[in-house]
């Protein structure tokens, strides 16, 4: 598999690039601590660039990073002891061996301890900020540089969360394991929220930094892939790959030239990424078939369909608005029956939508949230109740704080208020 | 009758204090523990991990709620404790969202200071 031409440290690089992360894992299990493990593997890095200049590039280089990494942390640890209680017991330290039957064999459970390296980061025990930090600098090896910039942190702030989730881990005695069947599907449940939690951090269009927005769109698409690949009977974990694939594949339709948000109706679906769209669909299809399908595969049902009509008029919004009744049936909050009434708008009409909007708004719970306001705005103005329209829309711009949003509320703003002035000239 | 004594303090002061000072502070509750050995007083005692290892475990319409924290309410007052054994967390939360108080109150899930 060596290609000609590629030297050494390009060899370690790919490597690097692509086993990484499988290798840390292993480590993190052989050395039973996240920190160690991450020291242990630079070492092997390290060392390899010198070894594998002076004799060859190994036959199994996954299983020598690893046999190296856990033999170099073994002998610090022993110099450290020593130097530490100044013990005459400690062992000297070896010379880097060559990788044994027992590192190859290790190798078997390579996959598993991706897995438990993706439990483990996003175990309940700790706080969900910390469980997405913990996953993105881990599990796909994102800088804490690049974490905190995404979540716009200091770096400081960023890092401290990162050591803080590593010593509960070792502290409290978080095991390294894949959960037993009993408790897949409630520990599962966590891992998509925080796989989802990256992807929509990444997705919001914010003014944040565009490549690390959109590095975590891939991420968690990354992400959700390896979930699907090594945990197949967990069909959720399918529906929210097939979610997130529909949504990205419309990334650059979502902005105007001048970063206004683009409503559904208004993007250039030529620029949409047909492969990545038929992907999802595809998945939808294989995830509806399987059966009960949970929150996630409903809500990639919607997106597909959207993603399939050839033009906005075309969307099926009756059988949107059905698959909103189901997730409503399912998951019962506001924001979903926020998401029914403007798909019946759609179906039965603004006079309809409104009703439900209306009720939704009188419990109070989503006073805050920007989108009833900008939902009760537009059905108002498309029912050509300007004045309260506008009103509606100034509420909602005062809650928006993604610049996009922002923008898109003005112009619309603007538009509604040439209506008013015309209705009702002063 | 048994007596429970509390320890309530300021972890920080102990994460801050320099090496001879918290070394002299262990000095004296050893000597303490010793002190109440011998006058026969004694039971069992044991430092606990500071909050930031605390998970708290509460069980609402029968569905378990882990959180990261010692976060009781102000509300709820300490009513009793156990010493388990357990392998790992999961082991211990396990046992904790069995103890009937987690469906009613909340269960801080420490673990013990190993020396």
């Amino acid at each position: 598999m060596i290609d000609a031409g590629e030297d050494v440290q390009q060899r370690i690089a790919r490597i690097y690039r692509e086993d990484s992360r499988r290798i840390l894992a292993t480590l993190i299990r052989l050395l039973g601590d996240f920190d160690l493990a991450e020291e242990a593997m630079q070492e092997a890095f390290a060392v390899a660039v010198e070894s594998w200049r002076a004799s060859s590039i190994p036959s199994n280089p996954r299983a020598w990073l690893i046999s190296t990494g856990r033999h170099r942390s073994i002998d610090r640890t022993r110099r450290d002891a020593r130097t530490i209680a100044l013990s005459a017991l400690a062992a000297p330290p070896a010379s880097p061996e060559p990788p044994t039957i027992a590192a190859l064999e290790e190798e078997s459970g390579v996959e598993d301890d991706r897995l438990r390296l993706v439990f483990t980061c996003c175990h309940p025990a700790l706080a969900q900020e910390a469980q997405v930090a913990l996953t993105l600098r881990t599990v796909c090896g994102l800088t804490t540089e690049a974490i905190a910039r995404a979540f716009l942190v200091p770096v400081a702030t960023m890092a401290q969360r990162l050591v803080r989730a590593t010593s509960k881990i070792r502290d409290a005695g978080i095991p390294y394991r894949v959960p037993s069947a009993r408790e897949l599907p409630e520990r599962l449940d966590s891992v998509l929220a925080v796989v989802y939690l990256v992807f929509t951090e990444g997705y919001a269009a914010t003014s944040g930094d565009e490549i690390v927005r959109h590095e975590l769109c891939g991420e968690a698409i990354r992400l959700a892939r390896l979930l699907v690949e090594l945990t197949p009977a967990a069909a959720e974990a399918n529906g929210l790959l097939a979610l997130m694939l529909l949504h990205d594949a419309r990334r650059a339709t979502r902005l105007s030239p001048v970063g206004e948000l683009m409503l559904l109706d208004e993007q250039d679906r030529s620029q949409w990424d047909a492969a990545q769209i038929a992907e999802g669909l595809a998945r939808v299809d294989a995830t509806l078939r399987a059966g009960r399908a949970g929150p996630y595969a409903i809500q990639a049902a919607v997106a597909a369909l959207h993603a399939a009509a050839a033009n906005a008029a075309e969307t099926d919004w009756r059988q949107i608005a059905a698959l909103y009744a189901l997730l409503l049936a399912r998951a019962p909050t506001a924001v979903v029956e926020l998401n029914h009434a403007v798909a019946v708008a759609m179906v039965d009409g603004p006079q309809a939508g409104l009703l439900l909007v209306d009720a939704i708004a009188a419990r109070g719970e989503l006073r805050d949230y920007h989108l009833l306001h900008a939902a009760h705005a537009d059905l108002l103005r498309r029912l050509e109740r300007f004045d309260a329209a506008l009103a509606a829309y100034e509420t909602a711009l005062g809650l928006a704080t993604v610049e996009p949003e922002r923008r898109f509320l003005e112009r619309r703003i603007s538009d509604v208020r040439t209506r008013c002035s015309a209705t009702a000239p002063e | 009758m048994q007596y429970l004594l509390l320890i309530y303090e300021n972890e920080q002061n102990w994460v801050n204090a320099p090496a001879p000072d918290a070394g002299a502070m262990m000095t004296e509750y050893r000597t303490f523990t010793e002190s109440i050995a011998k006058s026969g007083n004694y039971k069992s005692g044991n430092a606990l991990q500071p909050t930031n290892t605390a998970t708290t475990v509460r069980v609402r319409n029968g569905k378990r709620q882990t959180t990261d924290g010692p976060f009781a309410e102000t509300r709820e007052q300490l009513g009793g404790y156990y010493l388990v054994d357990a392998k790992d967390l999961d082991e211990a939360i396990g046992i904790a969202e069995r103890i009937p108080g987690s469906r009613t109150g909340s269960i801080e899930v420490r673990p013990v200071m190993t020396t």
